[in-house]
């Protein structure tokens, strides 16, 4: 079942490129098929879901691939994963949706994004590292070739600092991925085995080292600050599916591994360098916050919010690892928070993207500066980008108060000095609201005269998008009931 | 005891089969006409067939040694015998487009199949004089390829080329004269019992000689001067095949040598680690500017050159050294193949600049380079990404863990060279740039060999589970 996920999108793309003759419409077409397709089996899949206990997997499968070093191609999911899988197949479903008219090379786009689809759940499902890796590095390839060949401005050069820095990132993680084997007896490469065998425990040196080599890796993928300076070239010159992409699922890929490999295989020194991780997460949160708050350009802006957001989510994990009494509780709290913010910064981060999208395809420019009034034009458009910018900044309601609201619970119970990252959600709600104001209230100038609506592609797009963050808002019980279990057992494995 | 002493000349076959075929081609060519001397190529690539299939049919064999334990056949010959034999044929469909009708073709082929023969001689010498004769039957023809194939320009690369063989053959022997004289005989078993007694500066002095003219075939730091000259210089299948078959010889031999020498001694596994290291580097960032896409992968292979070299740091020390290195050559020598063919196909674009576009013209040709590149670089699920994993985790595994950061930053390394060759592959052509030509003609034959290369890249990849199993097994000595 879930080899039919992950390789169904990457067969198709491999027909899409390799046959010319499949023309743009029934190109655009395949797309929206196969990833509706993919969308219904991970209901299957959701629905057919009982929690495996801790460390267990469901819907597990297994076949050797490279015996000499017992790498296995090896998935399954949990409750960590699955959440993620499904906020996948729903992000590519609207980008495939999106991209209805597109005209720029249709045929090959659609091939890119199915491969990047079929990559990004086969990360989310993997349970050996070489597998991860595998899927880790070809997600960048084919993110490189998105920006490269779809994007504007100094798409190029952007590319190329994209591909290098995230490159360094998962030559990193490879590094840190061979010292756990090393480690490992018997050597293997296989997660749950390294989870069970906890190899580097008690060697405080090495241990240190392999996690900074994991972290490293994890932390560039994310971003955190430093690390994180590929990201705001990167938004800007790709294309709007690209950044919705890459901003909604590949960013995920950072801090699912936070929680899939370096917290539960090296908990040891998690707990060393929880501090660390902790005061990382609060400078990226006010860092992307305060960064966020000066731009001009409305992209470059959202942008610095996934630094800020992704910031929470570290901080959160990071607190786990802190020492504390009777903390149980309120470390299970942390992660799950942490893990709804995935999701939830997928979805919401996905639909402000395209809706940026929506402002270059009509008038070529992100500048705040040249709209004014712009709700008068498009009603839908103005709010459609409230409802994100409000879900975005974690009004109560929407997916991302639920995630925030957690991940503070969780963190300052276990370190009451975290509560300084709250500045964060306050400079967010600011810069989103002086936005929402520049943009779309005053009287109607700039570029806004003429400024067509959303058309329904888009609105079917975004839409969706913005309605399920609403859902879990306000019904949260369906996605805390799969990731609880998860959350819980991988706090009593950080610390027990 | 017994059956060490034997001769045993079948357990030759595949270098037998080879050096037949080649003195055949020479023969024979002399009396073919100029517009018929595919036949030689046929019996070229007939005799590398039959080599292949009598190599892999060893494999089934226990690991034993010819010729009075001179010639060890096991796990690390057999592979390099299959790998020498499917290059080269990959070489000669190259050679197809290039040089066909040509008026050398049949005495470049005969000299191909030579030089394949010492390749597959220098990896299963057991004994320093049968490696001696191994590396004068690699080189020579050799030379001969270079300044052949490659005009007014390949006759500079030839005397290069010529020079450092000469200068590095000399050291070779030199290493052996003194190597023999210490332990009082040629044969590896021997060496590797009288070595540990005998003074460490003269047996330090007699390796690092052998080790220098071994490092000349590879086309490793500090012997690596020839190589870009000579991949620029001579044509393509001449580059081809020097960047690819004379490395899987020279590395079984460096292998098998340090192996032998380095029981219960570290300090030549930490000397192979610092080649490694320096040919990484140095290749690396040498092939940064490069504008020639020749010369670019020439300093490439450098580089590769000393991630070929991370395992044999690990010799003895980590039960996956000998077949991860094993396995990188076989990805390496169909990954390069594919690079070099790419080239051969397109012998006007000696710019990288000039293959902007190309993927819109040549969208085959242009896949084929990138999953060549990419490979080169070490992206999974291609085959050398596999070769880089095993190599890295032995160099750890054998204690060193530095050699494995080094490793990781020479891919990233590597990626800047190849992304600016690549991506203007996938971007617009530039108004009234030079074009591409048509499919087909002579060029369809190295741009069918670039894609078979690059298929068998990512075919060894995903299938290097059942070859795995193929590749463990000890040295015969």
């Amino acid at each position: 079942m879930l080899s039919l996920i992950v390789f169904l999108p990457l067969a198709v793309a491999a027909v899409l490129a390799a046959a010319p003759a499949i023309g743009p419409t029934v190109g655009r077409w395949i797309w929206v098929a196969v990833s509706a397709a993919e969308l219904v089996l991970v209901g299957v899949v959701w629905a057919g879901y009982e929690d495996p206990g801790p460390s267990g997997l469901a819907f597990e499968e297994r076949v050797p691939w490279i015996p000499g070093v017992n790498s296995s191609y090896h998935v399954g999911v949990d409750g960590l994963s699955l959440p993620l899988l499904a906020m996948t197949a729903v992000v590519f479903l609207a980008c495939a949706v999106y991209a209805l008219r597109d005209s720029d090379r249709p045929r090959v786009q659609a091939a890119l994004f199915l491969f990047l689809q079929g990559v990004s759940l086969g990360l989310f499902v993997a349970a050996d590292l070489i597998l991860f890796f595998v899927f880790f590095d070809l997600s960048i390839v084919g993110m490189y070739f998105v920006i490269a060949g779809w994007g504007h401005g100094n798409a190029a050069r952007s590319a190329l600092k994209f591909f290098l820095y995230t490159f360094l990132g998962s030559l990193a993680l490879l590094l840190g991925f061979i010292g756990l084997y090393v480690a490992a007896e018997p050597h293997t490469f296989d997660i749950p085995e390294l989870v069970a065998a906890a190899p580097l425990e008690g060697s405080t040196f090495t241990g240190g080292l392999v996690l900074a080599a994991v972290l490293v890796g994890l932390a560039v993928k994310t971003p955190t600050v430093p690390f994180h300076t590929w990201l705001p070239p990167a938004h800007t010159d790709a294309p709007a599916l690209g950044s919705a992409v890459l901003a909604g699922v590949l960013l995920k890929m950072g801090t699912y591994g936070f929680v899939r490999i370096a917290m539960p295989m090296l908990p040891d020194a998690w707990r060393a360098w929880a501090w660390v991780i902790v005061v990382i997460g609060i400078i990226s949160v006010l860092y992307g916050a305060f960064v966020a708050l000066a731009q001009t350009d409305l992209k470059r802006m959202i942008a610095y919010t996934s630094v800020n957001h992704m910031g929470y989510i570290v901080l959160a994990l990071g607190a786990v690892g802190l020492l504390a009494d009777d903390a149980a509780q309120a470390r299970s709290v942390a992660v799950t928070g942490a893990m709804v913010q995935m999701v939830s910064h997928g979805l919401i981060t996905a639909a402000l993207f395209l809706l940026a999208g929506v402002m270059q395809d009509r008038s070529g420019t992100y500048d705040m500066g040249s709209y004014g009034g712009l709700a008068a034009p498009a009603p839908r458009y103005a709010a459609l980008f409230a409802v994100g910018a409000f879900a975005s900044l974690g009004l109560p309601g929407f997916s991302g108060f639920i995630a925030e609201f957690q991940i503070f619970a969780g963190s300052i119970a276990l370190a009451p000095v975290t509560a300084v990252a709250l500045l964060g959600i306050l400079v967010t709600a600011a810069l989103f609201l002086r936005a929402l104001q520049r943009v779309f209230t005053g009287p109607v100038e700039g570029r806004s005269p003429g400024f067509a609506d959303l058309r329904p592609r888009e609105l079917w797009s975004v839409g969706p998008l913005l309605g399920l963050s609403l859902l879990i808002g306000v019904l949260p019980r369906f996605l805390l009931e799969v990731i609880e279990p998860a959350a819980s057992a991988l706090a009593t494995l950080v610390r027990s | 005891m017994e059956a060490s002493m034997r001769m045993l000349p079948a357990l030759l076959l595949p270098e037998i089969i080879v050096f037949i075929g080649a003195l055949a081609v020479l023969l024979g060519g002399s009396f073919l006409p100029r517009r018929r001397q595919w036949i030689a190529r046929i019996v070229a690539a007939l005799a590398l067939l039959a080599a292949t299939a009598a190599a892999v049919s060893a494999m089934f064999e226990p690991a034993q040694t010819a010729f009075s334990g001179t010639f060890a056949v096991d796990t690390a010959t057999g592979m390099a015998r299959i790998v020498t034999a499917v290059a080269t044929l990959l070489v000669l469909g190259v050679a197809s487009g290039e040089i066909a009708a040509s008026p050398r073709e049949s005495d470049t082929y005969a000299l191909l199949l030579f030089a394949a023969t010492g390749v597959m001689v220098l990896a299963g010498a057991s004994d320093l004089l049968v490696l001696i004769a191994g590396f004068l039957l690699a080189s020579i023809p050799l030379y001969g390829i270079v300044g052949l194939a490659g005009g007014r320009s390949g006759a500079e690369a030839a005397l290069k080329t010529y020079l450092m063989g000469a200068l590095s053959g000399i050291l070779l022997m030199l290493g052996v004269t003194v190597l023999y004289a210490l332990a009082g005989g040629p044969g590896y078993a021997l060496l590797g019992e009288t070595l540990p007694d005998a003074p460490g500066a003269a047996v330090g002095a007699g390796v690092l000689g052998v080790l220098a003219g071994l490092l000349f075939k590879a086309g490793g730091v500090p012997f690596h001067f020839w190589v870009p000259d000579a991949s620029q210089g001579t044509g393509g299948t001449a580059a081809t095949f020097l960047t690819t078959v004379p490395k899987v010889g020279a590395l079984v031999a460096v292998y098998r040598l340090v192996d032998t020498v380095s029981t219960g001694e570290d300090t030549l596994l930490f000397v192979a680690a610092i080649l490694a290291t320096a040919s990484m580097f140095l290749g690396n960032l040498a092939a940064f500017w490069q504008t020639d896409p020749r010369r670019l992968l020439g300093w490439s292979t450098v580089a590769q050159v000393g991630f070929l070299l991370v395992p044999v740091a690990a010799a003895g020390r980590s039960g996956l050294a000998l077949p991860s290195l094993l396995f990188y050559l076989a990805a390496y020598a169909v990954t390069n193949v594919a690079a070099f063919a790419v080239t051969a196909a397109l012998p006007r674009h000696q710019e990288l600049a000039a293959y902007r576009g190309l993927v819109r013209a040549r969208p085959g040709l242009a896949l084929a380079l990138l999953v060549a590149l990419l490979g080169l670089v070490g992206t999974p699920p291609l085959a050398v990404f596999v070769g880089k994993l095993t190599t890295a985790t032995a160099a750890w595994d054998g204690g060193y863990g530095w050699l494995a950061l080094a490793v990781m930053l020479n891919s990233l390394l590597s990626l800047f060279y190849y992304l600016r060759w690549f991506a203007p592959v996938f971007a617009r052509p530039h108004q009234g740039a030079m074009g591409f030509p048509q499919p087909g003609g002579a060029a369809s034959w190295p741009a069918a060999t670039a894609g078979v290369a690059a298929v068998a890249s990512l075919a060894l990849g995903l299938l290097a589970g059942p070859l795995w199993a193929a590749l463990e097994g000890p040295l015969a000595m």
